[in-house]
């Protein structure tokens, strides 16, 4: 969707290129983080884009159509741009920074106002409160949505963002991008975002795109970035604790132990602890007639004990949902001392175990590749 | 609450001081005879004053029409560089006093109300073109960015973006340069430009303190009246959203 070949910039007076021959490509609908240390290239990149700046050689083409073709301004009207500073024009209430590119467009007041308000209610601000508000009378939080929502009001297929989330505070920050990644599920933009913080990176990207002094030193999923780091900067760029950061890239699914045996309340103690021998489990989950998740039975309990199970079971402290990520599966394994969990589904319908030992194999694999 | 009835006890005192203050300078302006002289003279006060205002409005109007695209011209880019030294220019404008400025431009442009309206021109244009280079100046790089980058044109920018946002600051310039102006026009007289300095000078050259009182204070009032409407435009005009005033 969006493509740069050989693209490079020298500002005037510069020794070295600014931007030294990209190449990359965008696919359509995927967000595409540029990151670096600053000075790096990533927001000129960026800029050349929309035109902003202008690239000494090379090109950059978007749907195919090379940008230079037409006028820049004419360009820019189809590509939303969010800069960190928000840069929404204080003399114009909500509504009127909103829709401010369909009115350059001419669109019909009654379309672009309603639009507006589909729009707010989308990020959860009642249009009737904030409509016919100014900027100022908004938290930094709410103004940077503004700015998200001006950028996305003529719908535009390409959205390009520096920084968009970098002045807010890391609370509000982790609230807006999650609303903007749910956003971004229906909406399926082209996005180029650029960023230097690895965290947002590896929550936002679906490819990331590193950069130093200038170049494209690696264009890659978050995953494989963190797991396959290409170079010492990349590894360093990443940081050390880069194998932790891939827990939260991966699902509870990845490292779950599916169809797994289990025991029902009327099932006797020994053929559940034939059960669990059978597997090498040292534990086992027992399941309601329904396959819910009722409680546990340990191995030691099930050899030592007679009886049925449902006599003499344990509740489970915590199950954890299988579309979660592994670093709350983690997470949730150390607040409760246990080294596995029951992973179930949204009606608690027990769908396998997911242990420690599993989760450490599961990343470990990626550097025995490497 | 208590400080809301102390408040409220302050400004009836006020206003019972104000009107005192009032009665007893109406009482004196009796006694002393100046009131019975602006009388006497209110048919000349009325001519006068009508002129002066015209005076006002034609150099002033000439000024902002003038100044403001003057000042706009100077912040577009490619003329950055003149900027600094028109402003110089105009700062020097600023510094030759204002009597200076009418003789020399009754000495190009003789007696009359030419160079009595060109003069306060002159003096008017700085702070008008000046406020309006430093306001656009003062917009914030980022919206600019933010408004070039959603692809606004160059006139959209300044329309939508620029001139708004810089309103408040051009608005104090109008200000300053009306209230310069409704000032000078008595020294007009002196070149043959009419208005209320005639009633005032004559009024000193007679020793006729009622004469000059007569011309002296409409001229005051009429500053006092300008600036208040000048407030009450920037006050409703601005967008509420840059606008410190509401």
């Amino acid at each position: 969707m969006i493509r740069l070949e050989n693209v490079t910039k020298v500002f005037p007076g510069a020794a070295m290129p600014s931007v030294d021959h990209v190449s990359m490509e965008v696919p359509e609908g995927e967000i595409c983080v540029l990151l670096g240390p600053s000075g790096c290239g990533k927001t000129t990149t960026m800029k050349m884009v929309n035109r902003l700046i202008e690239p000494s050689s090379g090109k950059i083409f978007i749907d195919g159509k090379d940008t230079t073709d037409h006028d820049a301004v004419q360009l820019r009207r189809t590509l939303g741009y969010v800069i960190q500073q928000i840069g929404l024009f204080p003399n114009k209430t909500i509504v009127d920074n909103i829709c401010i590119v369909p009115d350059i467009l001419g669109w019909d007041r009654a379309k672009s106002r309603a639009r507006a308000a589909e729009l707010l209610q989308m990020v959860a601000l009642d249009p009737g409160i904030y409509l016919n508000r100014y900027p100022k009378e908004l938290s930094g939080g709410q103004q940077q949505r503004i700015g998200v929502l001006r950028a996305i009001a003529a719908d535009p297929p390409v959205l390009l963002m520096d920084e968009p989330f970098g002045a807010i505070d890391p609370i509000n920050r982790e609230i807006i991008q999650d609303e903007f990644l749910k956003m971004q599920a229906t909406m399926k933009k082209t996005i180029m975002f650029v960023s230097h913080d690895i965290d947002e990176a590896v929550k936002m990207a679906d490819r990331i795109a590193i950069f130093n002094e200038g170049r494209l030193v690696q264009y890659d999923t978050p995953d494989n970035l963190l797991a396959h780091p290409k170079n010492r900067f990349v590894s360093d760029f990443v940081g050390s604790d880069r194998t932790l950061k891939r827990l939260q890239l991966l699902k509870v699914t990845d490292a779950m132990m599916h169809d797994p045996p289990s025991v029902r309340a009327d099932d006797t103690l020994a053929a559940a602890a034939a059960l669990m021998e059978e597997n090498g489990h040292s534990s086992i989950v027992m399941v309601g007639p329904n396959g819910r998740v009722r409680g546990f039975v340990d191995l030691r309990t099930a050899r030592e004990t007679k009886g049925k199970v449902g006599e003499n079971h344990e509740t489970l402290p915590t199950t954890i949902k299988t579309d979660e990520n592994l670093r709350t599966a983690v997470s949730t394994m150390f607040r409760h001392d246990v080294t596995w969990l029951a992973c179930v589904d949204d009606d608690r319908v027990f769908k396998g175990y997911v242990t420690l030992r599993g989760i450490t194999h599961l990343l470990g694999e990626a550097h025995r590749d490497g | 609450m208590a400080e809301q009835v102390a408040m409220a006890g302050i400004q009836r005192l006020w206003r019972i001081a104000t009107l005192v203050l009032i009665f007893a300078l109406g009482a004196w302006a009796w006694a002393s005879g100046l009131l019975p002289t602006m009388a006497d003279l209110w048919d000349d006060i009325v001519y006068l004053g009508r002129q002066h205002i015209i005076l006002v409005a034609i150099s002033g109007g000439l000024a902002i029409a003038v100044g403001i695209p003057l000042g706009i011209l100077l912040t577009r880019p490619g003329m950055q560089r003149y900027s600094n030294i028109a402003l110089q220019f105009l700062n020097i404008g600023a510094t030759i006093p204002t009597l200076a400025v009418l003789a020399l431009s009754m000495s190009i442009l003789g007696i009359g109300d030419t160079p009595a309206i060109f003069g306060l021109f002159v003096l008017t244009l700085l702070p008008i073109v000046s406020n309006t280079l430093a306001g656009i100046r003062a917009v914030p790089r980022h919206l600019i960015e933010a408004a070039t980058g959603m692809g606004l044109s160059r006139g959209q920018i300044l329309w939508q973006v620029e001139l708004p946002n810089a309103l408040f600051v051009i608005y104090a310039g109008i200000r300053t340069a009306l209230a310069v102006n409704v000032g000078t026009v008595p020294l007009a007289f002196l070149i043959g430009g009419g208005g209320l300095g005639e009633l005032i000078f004559s009024g000193i050259a007679l020793n006729e303190f009622g004469m000059m009182l007569a011309g002296a204070i409409p001229t005051a009032l009429l500053a006092i009246m300008v600036d208040f409407l000048m407030s009450q435009m920037q006050l409703w005009t601005i967008p509420r959203g840059v606008n410190p005033l509401r």
